[in-house]
């Protein structure tokens, strides 16, 4: 069993900013638990393997170091939620507890 | 059915763009008809399919009477110019809405378009609109989508598929001829199989995934539906081929895709050689499934092919690799709705910082299947779990490609059910994600091994009627050989049948006495 309680669950959700709610911490421990019995079966492969993380048959890939066309301020901040004086406005940042 | 207007929904592309091209019907008229036609029997209010989450009647009609006049002046921009078509919602369209049926991107309008976009719009493709989609693309029946469900047009009680269960729904009701999808661990085959159509996961890296919005960037890759197999095939080749704006993309030629579905179809498979997956049947299977299957592979024997049984052993712990690396990737790349560029802003209020807003948003915009996923990739990419589960996926992964290379040593392709089973009742599986995960069981391989895989229909499972999928499976930048061996079948199922497979397709606007169905509420509470 792979055993996920609801302070693992609400330790995974801060650090992935999802401010879940109790009752999902609830549901979400046992689910959780249960794909991590099935998935956790991948425990029993051979150490001495290599990994795969990708099989793209590239290794690099270089552009020429030329100026080119980007989006335009304008468009880059059309679908912002809150933009002003041409740029991405954002809440405070630092926390007051700092 | 017997209006003009039906009887051009019903025509598989070939032979729109024939008729357009030839001037015997506009696109215009042909693009009317879809129109029409998505009308009937597309919106969800009235209990319809909901396979679109955006219709873009005007500019679909602008974009036909452009190349009509094309046309006429004597210009054809490719084999498929006027042919209408269908884009799953998780690619950027500049002149359409992409909300990856998720809350945090609710009306989202990209600056750009995605390239395979770009090149349906080059090749004289005419889109109709934007397909339902379970959120970010994660799940399998488009139940996780954030605007509703999608019906089966076979049933309208069952789930069509996913993740691009609409882009699969409107091909197989004749809403378009054509649609793009995308494929992580089966989402288009899988609703390809569900649906009766014909769908295609391309080698990794030959269609470019230049404005996909990004799941999981080692497994996606985007790929076409059709009712036929050469459909299918025409439609690849306007997406396909090398883009310098994916890293990924593989600079070399497409394989001959269309030529293969041609020749396929002169039904002959002589020196092909098959091999039947030994793991990927059994247990766990629906008994019409495997018989549907069993008889399809008959068939090919019948065609020439030499058919041999091959096993590959990893394949038994590809569903469980694909369900960390998967999520590990989207941990990472859904990191990027942090409620600041685009999208969903919650709880701005100048009460909140930007970190709570952060979690604010993403608690508010994404969907449960989507929460399940992040956390899941979170704690596999964590420091504790890290060797053990994510570093372990990828041992697994290699073992995959390391059955994939030993297999196309012995045979040409592989085949396989699609799905282990047939299109399941909606609401069934939706409070237990790992029955869901089922459902990709047979297709997740070949993403992780960035190997092709194409769903081709072979018949009905007797017991419930709806159809089956049989996958053909091919070593990399060797998907010409999928399209050969499936245009081979189909042309034997469709003559032994005395009709075309997608003739036999219910049409959803005569079908009565749905089951009743749970609520969309309901579905999205599932958390």
């Amino acid at each position: 069993m792979s055993d996920i309680t609801r302070e693992d669950v609400a330790h995974l959700a801060r650090l992935a900013r999802l401010a879940v709610t109790d009752d999902e911490l609830d549901v979400f421990s046992g689910q959780l638990d249960a794909i991590l019995d099935t998935v956790g079966r991948v425990s029993e492969i051979d150490d001495d393997v290599p990994p795969t993380s990708h099989v793209a048959p590239i290794t690099n890939v270089l552009r020429a170091d030329e100026h080119i066309p980007s989006l335009d301020r304008e468009a880059a901040l059309a679908g912002a939620p809150a933009a002003e004086e041409g740029r991405f406005r954002v809440p405070r940042i630092l926390g007051e507890e700092l | 059915m017997s209006s003009p207007d039906a009887e051009l929904t019903r025509l598989d592309a070939a032979e729109i763009a024939r008729r357009v091209q030839a001037r015997e019907v506009s696109s215009v008229d042909v693009t009317r008809a879809h129109l029409a036609r998505i009308d009937a029997v597309d919106g969800a209010e009235g209990g319809g399919l909901g396979a679109f989450l955006h219709v873009a009647a005007e500019q679909a009609l602008a974009t036909a009477a452009e190349i009509d006049a094309e046309i006429a002046a004597g210009t054809v921009r490719g084999p498929l110019a006027g042919v209408p078509v269908a884009i799953k919602d998780n690619m950027a369209t500049r002149d359409m809405p992409t909300t990856c049926a998720s809350r945090i991107l609710e009306g989202w309008r990209p600056p750009y378009d995605a390239t395979a976009v770009r090149r349906l719009r080059e090749a004289g493709l005419v889109p109709l609109g934007k397909t339902n989609l379970d959120e970010f693309a994660m799940g399998g029946s488009n139940e996780n989508s954030a605007y509703g469900i999608v019906r089966n047009p076979w049933d309208p009680s069952r789930v069509p598929g996913g993740s691009s269960g609409g882009s699969a729904a409107a091909t197989a009701a004749g809403e378009t001829p054509l649609a793009i999808g995308s494929d992580t661990g089966g989402s288009i085959r899988q609703p390809g199989a569900f649906t009766g159509t014909v769908g295609c996961k391309p080698t990794y890296g030959t269609v470019s995934r230049y404005g996909l919005v990004a799941f999981s960037s080692s497994l996606d890759q985007i790929g076409p539906f059709g009712r036929t197999v050469l459909d299918a095939a025409m439609l690849h080749e306007v997406i396909g081929g090398h883009d310098p704006c994916d890293q990924t993309s593989i600079d070399a030629p497409l394989p001959p895709v269309v030529e293969a579905a041609l020749a396929g179809a002169r039904g002959d498979l002589t020196g092909v050689r098959v091999g039947v997956v030994t793991e990927l049947s059994g247990e766990g299977y629906q008994t019409g499934v495997l018989s549907a299957f069993t008889d399809a592979v008959r068939v090919l024997t019948d065609l020439g092919a030499e058919v041999v049984e091959v096993s590959c052993p990893s394949f038994t712990s590809a569903m469980p690799a694909y369900y960390i690396i998967a999520p590990s990737e989207a941990s990472s790349n859904l990191a990027r709705f942090d409620a600041m560029r685009y999208g969903l802003r919650v709880g701005d209020d100048g009460s909140h910082s930007t970190d709570e807003v952060m979690s604010l948003t993403r608690e508010a915009g994404f969907g449960p299947e989507v929460k399940r996923r992040i956390m899941i990739g979170t704690h596999a990419l964590s420091a504790g779990s890290y060797d053990a589960l994510y570093g372990k996926a990828l041992k697994a992964r290699t073992l995959v490609v390391r059955d994939f290379a030993a297999a196309f040593e012995q045979c040409d392709v592989l085949v396989s059910p699609t799905v282990p089973t047939t299109a399941f009742p909606i609401g069934d599986r939706v409070d237990d994600p790992v029955a869901m995960y089922l459902a990709d069981l047979c297709t997740i391989p070949a993403n992780l091994a960035g190997t092709a895989g194409l769903s081709v229909p072979c018949g009905r499972a007797p017991e419930d009627g709806m159809p089956v999928g049989l996958q053909v499976m091919t070593p990399a930048l060797a998907d010409d050989r999928a399209y050969r061996v499936a245009a081979a079948y189909e042309t034997a199922r469709d003559s032994a049948a005395g009709a075309p497979f997608a003739s036999t397709i219910p049409d959803p606007a005569d079908l009565d006495g749905r089951a009743p169905l749970r609520s969309v509420s309901t579905l999205q509470g599932a958390s």
